[in-house]
């Protein structure tokens, strides 16, 4: 993590608002080397997770946005957008990161989640 | 030791349940049964989906021969018992053979009423009672015309449904007022008949008949009022009678049915009696829940056991599919009660809870039948609703403080002896209990060993909810439909689309129950397909829905970085066009350059962010996307042919530019790959493509459904023309019929091995009107999809996709938020 701020408040950072990500879709966020995928859902719920997926780093950022997960481009996995764990019979777990709204803003901490 | 012996006359599946059940306890008896019908047991309550087409006869047996054989049956078809000899304890059939018992159970059954009226008789007039029904219904329907179903009740109105999906007009005929006046009120009833209208089934209540019209078959029905109505077919559904007739003989008590005590012995005690003939309690029954407790006390009776049939009322439900409607107990007007009444014309949704003395006594729900088993439970508990009175309507949902909407919850709250399974009367613990003795883990199990969903099937979703609450995580289920989402494989969404003019995948979702509320990764891109196929001028194409490749129009690679192949028509290239190349390769650090097997150039690494300045690279030289990512029209494979090749025999190359400049853009269920060989010794390959032409002296044979990828499989001949419109006509029609038809990610040859080659060479090749409307419906979609994907990016057409959001820690890492676009 290139991130090397300790204060927790000072990650805190807009990074746009909702409606530059399409419903059901994704956008990227890059925090130096690390790629952030930040996703809106159909009833507009927004979630962060580490660009890649716990199988083989796929781009989840790619994939197809449904019922609060993501199906991986590459291979197919399910992976969870509220814990980055994968669906079904897979395992493993993609880090999270914490998001809020702030009217139609974004707010995007760029500490992973525990 | 001499076992005792069973003799069954009818082979219903009252008699058929009563079995299981015997065999169960190990009942120790010697089983002969007489049939008049000359099949095995099957599921009569699915006759509908047999007549819509939603199921074939196998997929609705019951008991196949192995079962009978593996249980030591005697079963004698096409037998009818003619004669009881109560003292000998013998019965005959009309065949001669006589079998002896010690028990006898008479399972008759019911014949259908026929309405006495002139012309009755004539051929075309028909009940809605068995197989053989079914069959004329649809021999009738494969030649059209206008049906009549005089009845609107349960039967008639699933016949109607029935036949209109198998093409037919179709008028119901129904005395009363409103429809299934004996299941809904007219409120319900009126939002039914909007329904079926909307559906295109004319309805005609207060429709009295006079007579059918017709000298040697069938052609009309005349009403009392005059009214005459044409008609190839006259289905009446308007009742069912016991048949009484050889217990009548025998000297046994009838009345209305073959009178029972509630043990179902008749008036001989060795003699029982199951099923719709049965008169017990002052009753008689046609439903299949109750016909299934009868079942269940006679085998009892038959072990020995102690058992009661009791009367309980059996919610009623309509299976048509797309229409939900859910009665149950009383629900006619009173002084003494009181109607909770909620409608949502929008919705189309109607519900009405009756109490009496702050008890339920009956429900009547139209659209949004989620809450009638909740209903019910009250109804048969008796409990006092006093309590939850203002809320009660809202459902089980809203209680306790706004519980959300969450099917699984809805049934954690159940109790263990609510009832899941209305057809077999199977609670939620019988379910759970078979589940943890017997270890299930699907579906499938615990239908074989609880018959829970076994009959009718809309209780599916239940059943499953039942199981995964049960086991927990362990438990995963297996979807018959064409994913998790659904029960509806994708020949039936993609009937029900076109039939019921869905056109949004939240359309389709909404009318046809997706049990997910956004659908999954592999039903939207389906779906979207779908809806474009059938649409093609009207629907949205929904980038979110499509896959990766088919959104950002490059292939996704294993390190979620590009690659990206120009179209070359026909495989042709120029000294421009590979300068354009080799100058974006080394303009954008392209790692890796490869010639495909489609005759064309792979750009191989490409960054996401880099796609839209190098195909705007590529666009200026002359170069549009090749499709290598779609769901659609690939390459366009082709020798030299007349050209140049000393065995040519036409210009195959041009040819086969002429069929890809046709065919691109257009999306179809799976990719497409053609082939143009100028001569038979075939070096483009032909013979292994989706589509391929083998150019001869005299034209141009067309061949199709080759596959040479998991699956290897040669071309089979669809037919030979003189000319390359004709070869274009025919591709286009090809093409256009497998998009209509083509399940998603069905390639040609296996749409082919489905439909049929036969078929496809008659609709195509043989039948030049057909050939034609293909072709047209083909060309007026690809008004709608030609255009280059990647000119409409590079002019700034969801640009978003190729941007970062933001980017932190390169130079400041506390300031450097950047705009969005």
């Amino acid at each position: 993590m290139n991130a090397n701020v300790s204060d927790l408040d000072l990650d805190w950072r807009l990074i746009g608002t909702i409606d530059d990500i399409p419903q059901q879709g994704a956008r990227c966020v890059e925090n130096g080397a690390t790629k952030i995928a930040v996703f809106r859902t159909a009833a507009d719920e927004i979630f962060a997770l580490e660009d890649n997926c716990p199988h083989k780093n796929g781009p989840l950022s790619q994939g197809i946005v449904h019922d609060g997960c993501v199906t991986c481009p590459l291979h197919n996995w399910v992976i969870s957008l509220s814990t980055g764990s994968a669906q079904g019979a897979d395992e493993g777990r993609s880090a999270t990161f914490p998001v809020r709204l702030d009217g139609r803003d974004i707010y995007l901490n760029l500490n992973p989640g525990a | 030791m001499s076992r005792q012996k069973l003799v069954i006359i009818g082979n219903g599946m009252a008699p058929g349940r009563m079995l299981e059940h015997l065999f169960e306890a190990q009942g120790a008896y010697d089983v002969t049964i007489f049939n008049a019908e000359p099949r095995v047991n099957y599921d009569r309550i699915m006759l509908s989906p047999v007549l819509s087409g939603e199921k074939s006869f196998d997929d609705i047996v019951i008991h196949d021969d192995a079962w009978y054989a593996d249980n030591g049956i005697m079963l004698h078809r096409g037998e009818k018992v003619v004669a009881i000899d109560r003292d000998a304890k013998t019965v005959t059939s009309e065949g001669g053979i006589t079998a002896a018992y010690d028990k006898l159970v008479i399972a008759t059954g019911s014949n259908p009423f026929i309405i006495p009226v002139p012309g009755h008789q004539l051929p075309g007039v028909i009940a809605y009672r068995d197989l053989d029904d079914v069959e004329t219904m649809k021999v009738a329907a494969a030649r059209g015309g206008r049906a009549v179903v005089i009845g609107g009740g349960l039967l008639g109105l699933e016949a109607a449904a029935g036949l209109k999906a198998q093409g037919m007009e179709v008028t119901v005929l129904h005395l009363m007022p409103t429809l299934l006046e004996r299941q809904l009120d007219p409120a319900a009833g009126y939002l039914l008949q909007k329904e079926l209208e909307g559906r295109g089934i004319e309805i005609r209540c207060g429709a009295n008949t006079k007579q059918v019209l017709g000298t040697d078959k069938v052609e009309g029905i005349e009403l009392e009022d005059g009214t005459v109505i044409d008609a190839s077919l006259v289905v009446m559904a308007v009742g069912i009678r016991p048949n009484t007739q050889l217990a009548k003989d025998s000297g046994l008590e009838v009345g209305r049915g073959i009178v029972t005590d509630a043990q179902m012995r008749t008036s001989d005690p060795d003699i029982l009696s199951v099923g719709e003939c049965v008169e017990v309690g002052g009753m008689v029954y046609g439903l299949v829940a109750p016909l299934y407790q009868m079942a269940k006390v006679a085998a009892a009776t038959l072990t020995g056991e102690a058992a009661a049939f009791a009367h309980a009322e059996t919610p009623t439900k309509l299976k048509v599919t797309g229409i939900n409607l859910y009665s149950v107990g009383d629900f006619g007007d009173g002084p003494d009660r009181e109607d909770v009444v909620l409608r949502d014309a929008a919705r189309g949704s109607y519900k009405r809870v009756i109490l009496k003395d702050n008890k339920v006594i009956g429900a009547v729900l139209y659209g949004d039948v989620a809450d009638g088993m909740w209903y019910n439970e009250f109804l048969k508990s008796g409990d006092c609703v006093e309590a939850i009175r203002e809320t009660l309507i809202f459902g089980q949902a809203h209680q306790g403080g706004g519980v959300a909407a969450d099917p699984l919850a809805a049934v954690a709250n159940l109790s263990a002896d609510a009832e899941i399974c209305g057809c077999n009367g199977i609670c939620k613990g019988k379910i759970v209990d078979a589940i943890n003795d017997k270890g299930l883990t699907s579906l499938a199990e615990v239908r074989a060993h609880t018959k829970a969903s076994a009959s009718c099937g809309t209780c599916t979703g239940l059943v499953e909810s039942v199981i995964a609450l049960t086991l927990g995580d362990s438990f995963e289920k297996k979807a018959e439909g064409m994913c998790g989402c659904t029960t509806l494989g994708h020949g039936e969404v993609r009937r029900l689309i076109v039939a019921k003019g869905l056109k949004s995948i939240p359309a389709v979702m909404q009318e046809l129950e997706w049990s997910t509320a956004n659908g999954c990764a592999k039903c939207r891109p389906a779906l979207n397909y779908y809806l474009l196929s059938d649409w093609p001028t009207e629907y949205k194409d929904d980038q979110q829905s499509r896959f990766i490749n088919e959104r950002v129009h490059a292939n996704i690679q294993k390190d979620g970085t590009y690659s990206v192949v120009p179209r070359m028509w026909g495989g042709m290239t120029s000294a421009d066009e590979l300068r354009a190349i080799a100058n974006v390769v080394d303009k954008f650090n392209i790692p890796d350059v490869k010639v495909t097997g489609g005759q064309r150039i792979d750009l191989l690494g490409v960054k996401k962010e880099d796609l839209p300045a190098v195909w705007s690279d590529l666009n200026d030289a002359g170069l549009v996307s090749g499709h290598a990512y779609a769901k659609g029209l690939r390459t366009v494979k082709t020798c030299v042919g007349s050209t140049w090749c000393r065995f040519g025999t036409q210009d195959s190359t041009g040819l086969g530019i002429k069929l890809e400049k046709f065919l691109w853009g257009s999306w179809t269920p799976a990719k497409v790959k053609l082939a143009v060989t100028g001569c038979p010794r075939n070096c483009a390959e032909a013979t292994c493509k989706d589509i391929g032409v083998i150019c001869v002296d005299s034209g141009y044979q067309i061949v199709y459904g080759g596959a040479a990828g998991l699956h290897i499989q040669g071309t089979t001949e669809l037919g030979t023309v003189k000319t390359e419109e004709e070869v274009l006509e025919i591709a286009g029609a090809l093409t256009q019929m497998y998009r209509e038809q083509g399940f998603y990610l069905e390639r040609i040859y296996k749409w082919a091995d489905r439909v049929g080659y036969d078929t496809v060479k008659a609709a195509i090749f043989d039948d030049l009107a057909s050939r034609r409307a293909y072709y047209d419906r083909f060309v007026i979609s690809q008004e709608n999809s030609q255009t280059d994907p990647w000119s409409e990016r590079v002019s700034g057409v969801d640009k978003h996709e190729f941007n970062p959001l933001a980017v932190f820690g390169k130079a400041d890492a506390a300031t450097s938020m950047e705009p969005a676009e």
